[in-house]
């Protein structure tokens, strides 16, 4: 019977065995007889200490089956000495799995500054087989994290160009197009005072901590402005607790500067449940009875957009949609009278209030817009002439600086 | 004082977090989330705060004998009800949604059919929907019409069935076409999944960019103190 | 015209009443369509395919009873085909009120099977964190989350657990989704693990994990009802999934039906009142419209 004894590299046995069961024992294979795990054993980049990474090249008798190879078990030492402990176990990854590398990985929880050594057991039924012992390696934290550099050079350029924009805006009138929903706020609201009819208003689902919530707030405050206004009864059901404090908060002092605080009912705008399907019947029976005028849906909706939004239209209301949802805007665009497609829902507190720093921002938005439209021409433009000049030798300098470019935006 | 420490709040937090974001060393590397668990936990005891408007306006429309009080009634009953049977099937079976526990019940059989019909809401009110939108109006409209038609198709066993015979239909009639080969022609599935793969995607992408950066200005905003809607007076 | 006004001013309840019987009625009948397999199904299935005998899928149920008709039938194609494959299951959900649900479908299927709950599979339950849980099921272990199950059973009585630490042992994630945890698997147990996921999303999520898909971020996407049919045509186990796709089928003609005769209705009433002597139009589409009539706001 020819029998190999397995090690790592050419032949070379490795540091003296820990506690675990390590035995050198034969794994009879003619192909891994030159096997190199090639072991590397590193601190974990862009992290906050703690963590070393090992990788090691995948085994020949591994084909991702269990039945035939057990996976692999990673020891460490604080001496090359030893003695080594087991610190935990991979399964097979299968090299015949195109979706997989031709490495696995294993990553060590450790103690920032100390110094460890390791190495690698594949086993399976027929024996094992093991690495060379490489160390010393130890683990620590980084300070800066590389792969986000991309993010704080984009937030810069965004901080500057909202300063910039700002600065500029003070210095004269800024053009903003008209967004037809925000316009159609006043008539609708007028024509629920006419028909003598609430208003409904409605956040959704959203949760407090979702920006989307800041922008029907403040569209909210413009409702409730006018409700004073015109005396007209606003009912504002919500689904989550900070909202409905939010907004109780906002209609306050809305009916206070419209100078009719005696106009304001905290018991309009109420809690109902935060369950999905609970929150859309309640909502659905208050528009049956009450049968508003105008009903306003501005905030994150899921699937019970539509049933709101048809609800709404078999009472005759006239609605208003907002949200940042995509699955549900074409719901509302069927359903509704107007619908504030995503940022335009954001556009709101600017155009609602064209303050110079909300104009600003809202330019700064659009720059940033424009800057990122003209990227991605220039880019599929490099990528597509990349493709085509490229051969089977290698790829072309366009293709490359492409990869390169997109690489970078996708390390996060 | 009411509104300065509020701003002052989310100014150091907003930009605490986003430092932290670049910063992986401790003690900023964490921050983020253990912020994260501490409004976690702040958020759970605000569902006191609805439980709260919930019971009081429902108490109120009973003592105030208003129109269809008698749901109130109701509301107020199942919950407490749910609620006790909640904290009985805690203790005698570990979890409330143990099938055989009381809350168990409730789930299989109240909740779960309740939601369900919810759900199914949707297919009616979408075919009113589309009964009365999809109109040839405008260019926009007629393109939503035909795309929304050639999807609904395509995506079920009948619109094949339906395009099978007309395939024939056209063989029978013009012999010189083979109607079996046209029916087996992808002439429903290539095209949806067309415009489910490009322009439908390159339309979501764009709002998505769109949507990404009105959150990103909109939340330098809140950080930097410019927008207050969510602060009172 | 009789026709013409009567079609003009439909109550919407003669629509819902079509609907009803037009989705009813192949539920009864309960024949099978052929269905034709998509690919990213096909991608669906053949992942869970390569799973070796004595892997772990780990599924997470993060929906509840409202997506239940869509996904539940998605989760019984997939847990037969684990079963049938050997293959072990470990069971958890994001959304609590799902648990129960993935619970029925563990016993349901475990029991075609003849599996046994601890050796074949376990359902460790919920647990609340979200994102920070599928960091830390990476990082800090499995027990950091989980060391019982739903039932208060140590999870290492059950011996497969034993074996598992961390995603490094889980072959498969099956994320079954009604809301955004998708996109939080994908982003952090995928992104940062390496972990492979197959997704099974509702209906009208399914288009927005297409991006997933093109990226190799998932490996598989099973997109609502039709989905789910798909995926019993290839398990060769017709059952809700296919028998649902008979109403669905009938239901999507019924809207096409109606949105032609809607049509023509339009057409047939414009050209009355361009002809009539001053004659205004009734009100369109279903029970009257709002004042201005459905308006969609231009984004350009």
């Amino acid at each position: 019977m020819t029998v190999l004894v397995l090690a790592a590299g050419a032949g070379v046995i490795p540091a003296a065995p820990g506690p675990d069961t390590l035995r050198e024992i034969p794994v009879v294979s003619s192909d891994a007889s030159a096997f190199k795990f090639n072991l590397k054993a590193d601190d974990v980049s862009n992290d906050g200490g703690g963590y070393l990474g090992l990788e090691w090249a995948v085994f020949p008798l591994d084909f991702g089956n269990l039945e035939t190879f057990s996976g692999y078990r990673a020891f460490r030492a604080d001496k090359r000495a030893g003695p080594y402990d087991s610190i935990g176990y991979t399964r097979p990854s299968g090299p015949q799995d195109s979706a997989l590398s031709l490495t696995a990985t294993y990553t060590d929880s450790t103690q920032d500054g100390k110094l460890f050594f390791y190495y690698v057991k594949a086993f399976g039924p027929g024996g094992e087989a093991l690495s060379d012992t490489v160390g010393p390696a130890k683990s620590s934290a980084q300070w800066f994290h590389t792969g986000r550099l991309n993010f704080l050079l984009v937030a810069v350029l965004f901080g500057v160009l909202l300063i910039f924009y700002i600065e500029r805006a003070k210095k004269g009138r800024m053009f903003v197009r008209r967004i037809a929903g925000l316009d159609a706020i006043e008539d609708a609201v007028g024509r629920a005072t006419e028909m003598g009819r609430p208003i409904l208003f409605s956040f959704g689902l959203s949760v407090l901590n979702d920006v989307t919530t800041m922008a029907a707030l403040s569209i909210f405050g413009r409702v409730a402005r006018k409700s004073a206004e015109y005396a007209t009864p606003l009912l504002c059901p919500n689904s989550d607790p900070l909202v409905m404090t939010a907004a109780r908060e906002t209609a306050k002092q809305a009916y206070t500067e419209a100078g009719r605080p005696d106009l304001y009912n905290e018991s309009n705008i109420s809690f109902l449940t935060a369950d999905q399907f609970g929150y859309a019947a309640g909502v659905d029976g208050m528009v049956m009875r009450d049968k508003p005028g105008a009903v306003f849906w501005q905030g994150y909706f899921y699937a019970e957009a539509l049933i709101l939004a048809e609800t709404g239209h078999s009472v005759g209301a006239i609605q208003i949609a907002g949200t940042t949802s995509i699955e549900q805007l074409p719901f509302f665009v069927v359903a509704c009278d107007y619908t504030l497609i995503g940022e335009e829902m954001f556009a709101a507190s600017s155009y609602l209030n064209p303050e110079p720093q909300m104009m600003g921002s809202l330019k700064g938005e659009d720059f940033l817009k424009a800057v990122i439209m003209i990227l991605l021409i220039v880019l599929a433009l490099l990528g597509t002439v990349g493709v085509i000049l490229s051969t089977a030798k290698g790829q072309s300098a366009p293709a490359q600086v492409f990869d390169k470019i997109v690489n970078w935006f996708q390390e996060v | 004082m009411k509104r300065e420490v509020p701003l002052i709040i989310t100014i150091v937090t907003g930009v605490v977090i986003v430092v932290t974001f670049v910063i992986p060393h401790s003690p900023f590397g964490t921050l983020q989330d253990r912020l994260m668990n501490w409004f976690i936990i702040v958020s759970g005891f605000t569902t006191l705060l609805g439980l709260d408007s919930l019971i009081q306006y429902h108490l109120r429309k009973i003592r105030d004998r208003r129109k269809e009080s008698g749901y109130s009634v109701v509301l107020l009953l199942s919950f407490f009800i749910t609620f006790a049977l909640g904290i009985y099937s805690w203790i005698r079976f570990k979890s409330p949604l143990v099938p055989i526990s009381p809350t168990g019940w409730i789930y299989s059989y109240m909740l779960l059919p309740l939601q369900g019909t919810m759900f199914a809401l949707l297919a009616f009110f979408i075919t009113s929907a589309a009964y009365r939108a999809f109109r040839i109006k405008s260019l926009e409209s007629t393109l939503l019409l035909l795309t929304a038609c050639l999807v609904m198709l395509a995506r079920v066993p009948a619109g094949n069935w339906l395009w099978a015979q007309f395939a024939h239909l056209v063989g029978a009639v013009f012999h010189s076409v083979d109607g079996n080969a046209l029916a087996q022609a992808p002439v429903l599935s290539e095209p949806t999944n067309w415009i489910l793969s490009v322009p439908q995607m390159a339309a979501k992408r764009g709002i998505t960019f769109g949507i990404s950066l009105g959150y990103i200005a909109m939340s330098i905003r809140i950080i930097l103190g410019i927008e207050r809607t969510y602060l009172s007076s | 015209m009789k026709l013409l006004k009567w079609l003009a001013s439909l109550d919407r309840r003669v629509i819902y009443v079509l609907v009803l019987i037009v989705t009813i009625i192949p539920l009864i009948w309960k024949s099978s369509p052929p269905i034709e397999i998509s690919p990213e199904v096909q991608m669906a299935y053949n992942s869970l395919d390569k799973v070796p005998a004595g892997g772990i899928v780990m599924f997470s149920i993060d929906y509840d009873g409202a997506s239940e008709a869509e996904l539940q039938p998605m989760l019984m194609a997939m847990l037969r085909h684990c079963f049938a494959r050997n293959v072990r299951v470990i069971m958890t959900a994001q959304w609590p009120l799902g648990m129960p649900l993935g619970q029925m479908a563990l016993d349901s299927a475990a029991a075609e099977f003849d599996k046994v709950y601890g050796a074949d599979y376990i359902n460790v339950g919920y647990r609340p964190g979200g994102n920070a849980l599928m960091v830390g099921l990476g990082k800090s272990g499995f027990r950091q989350y989980f060391l019982r199950d739903f039932r208060g059973m140590p999870i290492d009585s059950a011996p497969f657990m034993r074996t598992v630490h961390n995603y490094g042992q889980i072959d498969r994630l099956v994320g079954l989704e009604a809301g955004a945890s998708g996109d939080l698997w994908v982003q952090y147990a995928g992104a940062q693990f390496g972990l492979r996921i197959i997704l099974g999303v509702a209906g009208v999520m399914a288009t927005s994990m297409y991006p997933y898909l093109d990226a190799k971020q998932i490996e598989g996407l099973v997109g609502g009802l039709r989905g789910a049919a798909e995926y019993e045509t290839l398990i060769s186990h017709p059952h809700r999934g296919i028998w649902g796709m008979n109403s669905q089928s009938y239901v999507h003609v019924l809207i096409v039906v109606l949105v032609i005769l809607g049509n023509l209705t339009f057409y047939f009433e414009r050209r009355a009142k361009k002809k009539g002597p001053g004659g205004r139009g009734q009100g369109i589409g279903v029970g009257g419209q709002a004042p201005g009539g459905p308006q969609t706001q231009n984004p350009a």
